[in-house]
């Protein structure tokens, strides 16, 4: 799988000081395939998206992005891969000193050069892909709800028309009915697009709509991956520790002062 | 020996943080000479950290000149040399008080924010989404403070060079009853180009030294609202040291014997 993976990961390590986080990722990801890796809360998820985003360094393995060795890769190779990836932040990271249209518009203007007018238009339609109209152009990101913060980080996101897509925690901080909502226009933006996807989360009904295979993270390693329909007959105890929230089971959830 | 232990660990922390500043540096210096160039980010940086200090820069420096006439009066008359008065104030300011007085203010109100600024870009992880887009943070967020202050510190010091001696002026000649003209005459007879000159070359330096500083600080914070508050006042504080450590190194390279 890994000769036609978009993503590719194998044996990935990485450690802060004695604290091992991932102890062997092995992870594939196909062209237009969605991916949600899920997990509880540092179990790893999020740096196993750095490691593929090229934010940490992993200390040992293989990450292939297109075929193309991301550990220890160029600047301008790692920036030739992310010139074709859109990332959507857990806090949408949108740029406090920029309108809306102009966080929009950032990889057009900054990235490819694009004229400032064109960007706003482009910025725009994405806008309205997101389901935002015009009036908040040039508004600032500090005056929009957690909720359209989301959708315009979606739209920066999707605004160079990327064919690897990112999502780190995509639903947590917003209301049910707008995590719905994000989760719709994820599924909609990627399959307009036909890019693949990485996606993490805890949002087991995020994970649900999304994703195409879910992938399961435990101490630092992969410990089911498998198509999202089998989630739920899968017999890998954690799995169903985890996806039906109880408190007993194998999982351990460093749980000692309770 | 349990004493020497904590030395040492600090000491070769000490070191290493050297070390990652030096680093940082040469990294910046690097992208200050390779293209791309924010232009747009350079004049926006140097409004905010030259046009926007000038209140601040004048005001210090208006009061550093007006007590210095008042000192050196003081002092001088006791044995008869009031006519230096003049002389003294324009090669205090223009030597060292107009640029150690800009370079400090300009670190507390510069140097902070921009720690902060960046240092919340860095907790939000804007910092990230400038990578994921392609966009080299050294290059948008440092390189162009970095030039900002480099260009903007010796303007700002060289007006302060000139309120500081407006600031003596008028004592010298409202206060202490000094003849105008001859006041005047008597700042610009002894002053030497090499007195502004050095001044301005300490600017250049200090504005290097205050944005690169707040820019590392801000960039390396970590843990939410208190990293960053931790960040404003490491930047602030560093920045104050490098400036009176530096502002002796240039005096010696400038006016040693």
């Amino acid at each position: 799988m890994s000769e036609t993976a978009k993503i590719s990961l194998r044996d990935v390590h990485k450690s802060f000081g004695p604290k091992k986080v991932l102890q062997g990722i092995n992870l594939d990801v196909a062209p237009g395939e969605s991916v949600a890796i899920i997990g509880g809360s540092g179990t790893g998820k999020s740096v196993t998206l750095k490691c593929v985003l090229g934010l940490l360094t992993p200390d040992q393995g293989s990450i292939k992005v297109n075929g193309t060795e991301m550990v220890g890769a160029s600047p301008a190779t790692r920036e030739d891969m992310l010139s074709h990836a859109g990332m959507l932040f857990q806090g949408a990271a949108l740029f406090d000193s920029l309108s809306v249209w102009q966080n929009v518009a950032f990889g057009l203007i900054e990235g490819r050069g694009m004229k400032p007018q064109q960007a706003r238009d482009i910025a725009i339609a994405r806008l309205a892909d997101v389901g935002l109209g015009p009036d908040i152009a040039n508004m600032s990101p500090a005056s929009l709800s957690g909720g359209m913060q989301k959708r315009v980080g979606l739209a920066r996101a999707i605004a160079t028309e990327p064919d690897i897509l990112f999502f780190d925690e995509p639903t947590t901080g917003i209301d049910p009915i707008m995590g719905d909502v994000i989760n719709d226009l994820i599924v909609k933006c990627t399959r307009e697009l036909g890019a693949c996807a990485m996606t993490i989360t805890h949002d087991m009904a995020s994970a649900r709509k999304i994703a195409d295979r879910v992938a399961m993270l435990y101490q630092g390693k992969i410990i089911w991956n498998g198509p999202v329909s089998e989630i739920d007959t899968a017999d890998n105890p954690y799995l169903q520790q985890f996806i039906s929230g109880d408190i007993e089971g194998p999982l351990d959830l460093d749980l000692k002062h309770l | 020996m349990p004493i020497f232990a904590p030395v040492g660990r600090m000491f070769l922390a000490f070191l290493a943080l050297v070390g990652r500043v030096t680093v940082f540096a040469g990294r910046t210096l690097g992208h200050m000479v390779t293209p791309p160039f924010y232009f747009r980010l350079i004049f926006k940086q140097m409004r905010e950290i030259g046009y926007f200090s000038l209140p601040v820069v004048a005001m210090t420096t208006l009061f550093a000149g007006m007590v210095l006439a008042l000192q050196s009066y003081s002092g001088f008359s006791r044995f008869s040399a009031e006519s230096a008065v003049a002389t003294v104030v324009v090669i205090s300011m223009t030597r060292e008080l107009g640029p150690v007085f800009a370079g400090l203010m300009v670190a507390g109100r510069v140097g902070a924010a921009i720690a902060a600024e960046i240092g919340t870009m860095r907790v939000t992880e804007q910092i990230d989404a400038l990578v994921t887009l392609s966009t080299n943070p050294l290059k948008y967020l440092v390189v162009p403070r970095v030039y900002a202050g480099l260009l903007t510190l010796p303007v700002l010091v060289l007006i302060g060079d000139i309120i500081g001696v407006l600031g003596g002026y008028l004592v010298g000649v409202n206060k202490l009853g000094f003849n105008e003209g001859s006041y005047i005459r008597n700042t610009f007879q002894y002053l030497e180009q090499l007195d502004v000159i050095s001044g301005l070359v300490k600017a250049a330096v200090f504005g290097f030294i205050i944005t690169l500083m707040g820019c590392y600080h801000g960039y390396h914070s970590r843990g939410g609202a208190q990293g960053v508050g931790q960040a404003t006042t490491n930047a602030v504080v560093s920045s104050s040291i490098l400036i009176l450590i530096s502002n002796y190194i240039v005096t010696e390279l400038f006016f040693a014997r």
